[in-house]
């Protein structure tokens, strides 16, 4: 019998709820069968639009969800009973499912029937995503409180999607892809506390989250790997004796790292190839895939680009015979090696987890972010010499232009007004709810949280009573605090690619620091709340072994915290990272103040990067600058005649 | 010179102040190692020294990797800050050997608002060994004049890296639970320097407290002079603050307990260390045999009166060497 399609979903949202819930109808009509919510920073990190860390950022890279009334209108004629409905959401995870829940029950939608995924997993928050709030004890408690409620109240909800897929978009390789994922989604388990006979239903309920990269045979191994592994996990480790409750259940995104800025159109065979990784084993097939547009490495992606992507999905599905066939990989030696490397590495890694205390100690000790910030090393550099071929990128780099990039723009620009038009509708919201009501929710909140009860039937309370998302956070840190990951930056050892450039550029650092009177020092910066850092971590790294001195102190800083930053480290020269779109919010200001040069580096379309220059940025780069060596020497050439030291 | 003076004096002023743009520009004055920066470097230290106050305190802060210096520090510093005063604090990472560069990264674990009274310097240790950076001495110095608590955090203590000694009035040891550096320590010497003792991540429970009376066993067998300072040993945590208190009266306690007569002696000492660091880096060992060897330049230090720039100069003259 022929295999049912995966779920088609496309990860989207921006602007307000009104313009994504039309973004989604219109998505659904040309076929998308579940809905995959992309959330903005501050909706992330539990602040309400009209707070100042939340400048720049509203609407952005999500939907701006202020309270019900905007879980309402980004729901609108959606049919909760039958969609199934995937939120990227972690730190607020709990208050979000709060508000979905509440919007059904508006809607008379038995609890029963909702279906979908909470993504739920903070352990690759302080890994790579940077979208954490509570310190990493607080979050597993909460973690567990969400899958105790959903195994009980809402049934069908996937409460966690422990995430491999951020690991691979920050360099992870496939063993450490495997063994991080299932050591966290171990230690969640072990934190949950039901009776012996309920294991096997909250087992069950744990689904994933992969990433697929080019190299697509190899993926097909590490789903493979991962399959047995949580087979044989959930039997040994849990005793869970139904074979269904033990299968690997998987949603994908595929790669975004390898999407390249140069010859964009190259990214659409790319994207088509790495869904092959996760739809060709029918024993270790995806549930729900969703792909990244050809233009991510652009901007964000206009609805004719995220069409082009679910085509392909549906190509593959309805046109291509693969559905029609059994696991066609069975009996292949080669795949069987392959799968059975990658797993025996991921048993020993996991081994090493559960040496140094299991997924949360090594969070905590920086253990697991150092080995990743490693690996991210090992691939820039080997892109760098060549030795890892990115066509159009390192190789074959001679071509017509591309005729995508014809036209007016190529990007879909999220409009200024969109974040004005979000903070009035707040305060509105704000004005218009009953207080007395909102100061009960919010009594019942902290009284759950002082008590140690589960929080979620008080979130679903305040939801109704339209407490806001910065409220409703803010109750939660006054008692779980607030936590810095570690950045994983200090200690990494990182083996060069090459020798003889690297040892070019400290030479001329050697030779600045003597004009200057001492070692040349910068500061790498991430302002706003993006926490993306790999791209800041590899700077820092590689500043640092062509011998700067360089300050960095993490994500999530304001622009005031910056420039005081660089004061008083008398830093020469500041460079920030911005991949959440608020460059022109952040940068221009910090230029203006700190009064030495500033460069900037994300993801900047053409006409911003010509902007932001002239407003007094030193210099911008984008993922086409992907030679890390090129940019280390500019750095130093700015440094150098900004200070007279050329 | 008039122009130059009363430029000097503006920014003597501005530090004194407490202003963080001043105190930046004058830590880069310090920290610039060109030889033609040692004239305005002895004046501005001069200066400096002059007029600050004999109670500010300079408190030191070494131990492991990852016992919690820097979370350590942030805690007792929010606590000055509280109370009223203001900190600086010098922050020691090491130097990469090979490239001469460094990643700076204790200020991601000491997190203060810009408008707080705090300042806080990274520098990287260079090829120095001992602890300390080159400029640690000097900016010290400047951070002494602007604030009322001086706070400098070593890169973490192998075996020889004891400076910290010489530059800190109050030195304060923070060891893990159960990490077996307790006996590397005893071993080493470097029980012998702290004035306080803090076993760090106390709420790790059973551990820590095994760790505590390893030490207190280890000091009860120590032979003390009568009057001298014997150190306590702390069981502290940053993450729930239990213990801080306890760290932070025990340093209160420690000044008064120098206050009663050998604060000076400390200093001359700490004078003596700077103007011998500044004079091994220019001259080596040899320069130190022309200058009549350490115990005679030590002697000759505490004769000089001045800044450890002048005693620096002394020395030179004494060698028959150029500065």
């Amino acid at each position: 019998m022929a295999d049912r399609p995966w779920i088609f979903r496309t990860y989207s949202g921006h602007s307000t709820a009104r313009a994504s819930n039309e973004l989604y109808r219109s998505n659904l009509a040309k076929g998308q069968t579940g809905l995959s919510i992309a959330f903005d920073l501050p909706t992330q990190t539990g602040y309400d639009s009209d707070h100042p860390l939340a400048a720049g950022e509203v609407g952005k890279v999500g939907v701006p969800i202020g309270s019900i009334e905007d879980m309402d209108d980004l729901l609108r004629e959606i049919p909760l009973g039958r969609m199934n409905t995937s939120m990227t959401i972690n730190a607020t995870a709990a208050w979000l499912l709060a508000l979905y829940v509440a919007v059904a029950e508006r809607r008379k939608v038995p609890r029963a029937e909702l279906q979908g995924t909470t993504q739920n997993d903070i352990v690759k928050e302080y890994l790579s995503r940077g979208t954490y709030i509570f310190p990493p004890r607080p979050s597993l408690e909460l973690t567990r409180q969400i899958i105790e409620w959903t195994v009980a109240s809402v049934p069908k909800w996937n409460p966690i999607n422990v995430c491999s897929y951020h690991l691979q978009e920050v360099g992870a390789t496939p063993v450490q892809e495997v063994a991080f994922a299932l050591a966290n989604a171990m230690t969640v388990l072990d934190a949950v506390r039901v009776p012996k006979a309920e294991l096997g239903a909250v087992f069950g309920r744990i689904s994933f989250f992969c990433n697929a990269g080019i190299r697509f045979i190899e993926e097909i191994c590490k789903v493979r790997a991962f399959t047995r592994m949580w087979d044989k996990i959930g039997l040994e480790r849990y005793g869970v004796t139904d074979k269904d409750l033990r299968r690997f259940r998987y949603g994908v995104q595929v790669n975004s790292l390898g999407l390249t800025e140069a010859q964009p159109e190259n990214n659409v065979p790319r994207i088509a190839l790495e869904a092959l990784g996760v739809t060709l084993s029918r024993d270790a097939r995806c549930r729900a895939l969703q792909l990244p547009a050809w233009n991510e490495a652009l901007g964000l992606p206009r609805p004719w680009d995220q069409q082009w992507s679910l085509r392909i999905q549906q190509i593959l599905a309805y046109e291509t015979d693969m559905l029609e066939y059994p696991d066609i990989f069975e009996g292949s030696v080669v795949i069987e090696r392959k799968t059975a490397e990658i797993e025996a590495g991921a048993w020993a890694e996991i081994a090493r987890i559960e040496e140094l205390g299991g997924a949360i100690a090594a969070v905590e000790s920086g253990y697991m972010k150092q080995k990743l910030v490693e690996s991210n090393a090992r691939r820039v550099a080997e892109i760098e010499s060549g030795q890892r071929v990115v066509v159009g990128v390192n190789k074959f780099t001679e071509g017509e232009p591309s005729l995508l990039l014809q036209g007016a723009s190529s990007i879909l620009s999220v409009d200024d007004a969109a974040g004005r038009e979000q903070i009035e509708r707040l305060r509105a919201q704000r004005a218009k709810r009953s207080k007395p009501e909102v100061e009960s929710a919010l009594t019942g909140l902290r009284d759950a949280l002082k008590a140690g009860t589960n929080l979620m039937e008080a979130s679903v309370r305040c939801a109704h009573a339209g407490v806001t998302t910065g409220e409703w956070s803010d109750a939660l840190r006054a008692v779980y605090g607030e936590y810095r990951a570690p950045t994983g930056v200090d200690s990494a050892v990182v083996p060069r690619g090459d020798v003889a450039q690297l040892a070019a550029i400290r030479a001329r650092v050697d030779e600045v620091s003597k004009k200057l009177g001492r070692r040349l020092k910068l500061l790498v910066g991430k302002p706003g709340l993006d926490g993306h850092s790999s791209g800041a971590e590899q700077i820092a790294i590689f500043a640092r072994d062509a011998g700067m001195e360089v300050v960095y102190e993490g994500i999530r800083l304001t622009p005031d915290e910056i420039v005081n930053s660089a004061l008083q480290e008398g830093v020469h020269l500041i460079g920030l990272s911005i991949l959440s779109g608020s460059h022109l919010a952040l940068a221009p200001e910090i230029a203006r103040r700190a009064r030495i040069p500033v460069i900037v580096g994300g993801i900047i379309p053409g006409e911003d990067a010509e902007k932001l220059r002239a407003e007094g940025i030193a210099a911008v780069y984008t993922p086409r600058d992907y030679d890390v060596l090129r940019v280390l020497r500019e750095i130093v050439d700015i440094a150098a005649a900004a200070h007279g030291a050329s | 010179m008039a122009q130059a003076d009363a430029e000097l004096e503006s920014l003597v002023r501005a530090v004194r102040a407490g202003e963080h743009a001043a105190i930046s520009a004058a830590l880069a004055h310090v920290e610039d190692s060109r030889p033609d920066m040692l004239e305005l470097q002895r004046r501005l230290i001069g200066r400096l020294e002059a007029d600050t106050p004999r109670e500010r305190a300079v408190v030191g802060i070494t131990g492991p990797p990852g016992a919690g210096k820097s979370s350590l520090a942030g805690r007792l510093i929010a606590r000055w800050l509280a109370a009223g005063a203001s900190v600086g604090m010098v922050a020691v990472d090491p130097s990469s050997r090979r490239s001469g560069g460094a990643l700076l990264g204790d200020r991601a674990r000491l997190r203060f608002r810009p408008e707080e009274r705090v300042f806080v310097r990274s520098m990287a240790a260079r090829d120095q060994l001992g602890g300390l950076a080159p400029a640690t001495r000097a900016a010290v110095a400047v951070l002494r004049a602007a604030c009322d608590w001086v706070v400098v955090e070593t890169v973490g203590v192998g075996q020889s890296e004891v400076d910290v000694e010489t530059v800190a009035e109050t030195v304060v040891l923070v060891l893990q639970p159960g990490s077996g550096d307790t006996l590397q320590f005893m071993k080493a010497g470097i029980l012998e320097i702290p004035d306080v003792l803090v076993v760090h991540k106390w709420d790790l429970g059973a551990l820590a407290e095994r760790t505590r009376a390893d030490l207190e066993g280890w000091l009860a067998l120590t032979q003390l002079a009568a009057g001298a300072w014997r150190p306590p040993v702390i069981g502290a945590s940053s993450e729930t603050q239990e213990g801080v208190e306890a760290v932070a009266r025990a340093i209160d306690a420690h000044r008064a307990h120098l206050a009663g007569g050998e604060l000076d002696a400390r200093r001359t000492r700490a004078r003596a260390a700077w103007a011998l660091e500044l004079f091994a880096r220019r001259f080596g060992t040899l320069g130190l045999e022309r200058a009549g060897g350490r115990a005679e330049a030590e002697r000759l230090c505490a004769k000089t009166p001045g800044s450890a720039l002048d005693a620096f100069s002394a020395l030179a003259r004494r060698a028959g060497l150029p500065e």
